[in-house]
């Protein structure tokens, strides 16, 4: 019994790691893309920001600087 | 009893197994200081190779218009062979973008008198195995590597360049005297 469970973690272990990618430094030109950057859109970057913070009360909350003292 | 034995034996295997391509991964292969940089004329680049490399200082240079420090680095370059080509430093840059148009319209916005090729089947650059873009390596006159340069990282790496340039076109002209 408790070999079948080793056999099946081994395996599961396995089949996982099948699943990681080895990008190499040269084959990052989409990952490198303008459009891959999640703030690349300052207007609408503004405005999930305005609902972030007026749903969980922490404004600035997001990323460096700032604070979550909800003063707004 | 049997049954387990064989159960056993499969997963031992299938750790080896794992453990193997796992270590395999992981391997840290390349060049590095003090290797001799393969023969550039065995990797089928695209463009043309300086006729003459040899008992020459070589800055191999690997890069892609992504790659927004290899924009940086390109000026830098530009300097390095305009100041040492005569003491006998040739610049090669060799690119690595997918198609040859983004390499060439880069270069119509950004043009260079140094030597600029294509690894287009990516064949050099898997043999030298960089760790990230851009990458260098500058040569000395014997065609061994004698420093690796990962990243730019502006004045920083060009002060490193010029040290190193300095150092190996000198050296090899003060051998070569009587």
């Amino acid at each position: 019994m408790k070999s079948r469970f080793l056999l099946a973690l081994a395996a599961a272990c396995l089949l996982l790691a099948s699943g990681c990618a080895n990008v190499k430094p040269w084959e990052r030109s989409v990952l490198a893309d303008d459009t891959m950057r999640p703030d690349r859109n300052p207007l609408a970057q503004g405005f999930a920001d305005h609902t972030w913070f007026s749903r969980e009360a922490s404004s600035g909350g997001r990323g460096v600087g700032g604070g979550g003292c909800g003063c707004n | 009893m049997k049954s387990s034995r064989i159960k056993n034996s499969l997963l031992g295997t299938t750790l080896a197994l794992g453990f193997i391509s796992s270590t395999a991964l992981g391997a840290d292969k390349g060049i590095k200081m003090g290797d001799s940089f393969p023969d550039l004329n065995t990797f089928a680049l695209e463009g043309n190779l300086p006729e003459a490399l040899k008992g020459k200082v070589v800055l191999v240079d690997f890069w892609a218009s992504w790659c927004g420090p290899c924009k940086d680095s390109f000026p830098v370059m530009e300097e390095l062979q305009t100041r040492f080509g005569p003491k006998g430093l040739v610049v090669l840059a060799v690119n690595l973008d997918e198609e040859t148009a983004t390499m060439n319209d880069f270069l119509k916005k950004h043009p260079v008198t140094f030597t600029v090729v294509r690894d287009a089947k990516k064949k050099l650059v898997s043999t030298v195995n960089i760790k990230s873009m851009p990458s260098s390596f500058v040569l000395g006159r014997d065609g061994k590597v004698a420093a690796v340069h990962r990243g730019f990282h502006g004045q920083e790496t060009r002060a490193q360049y010029v040290k190193e340039i300095e150092q190996l076109t000198s050296a090899s002209f003060a051998s070569k005297q009587p």
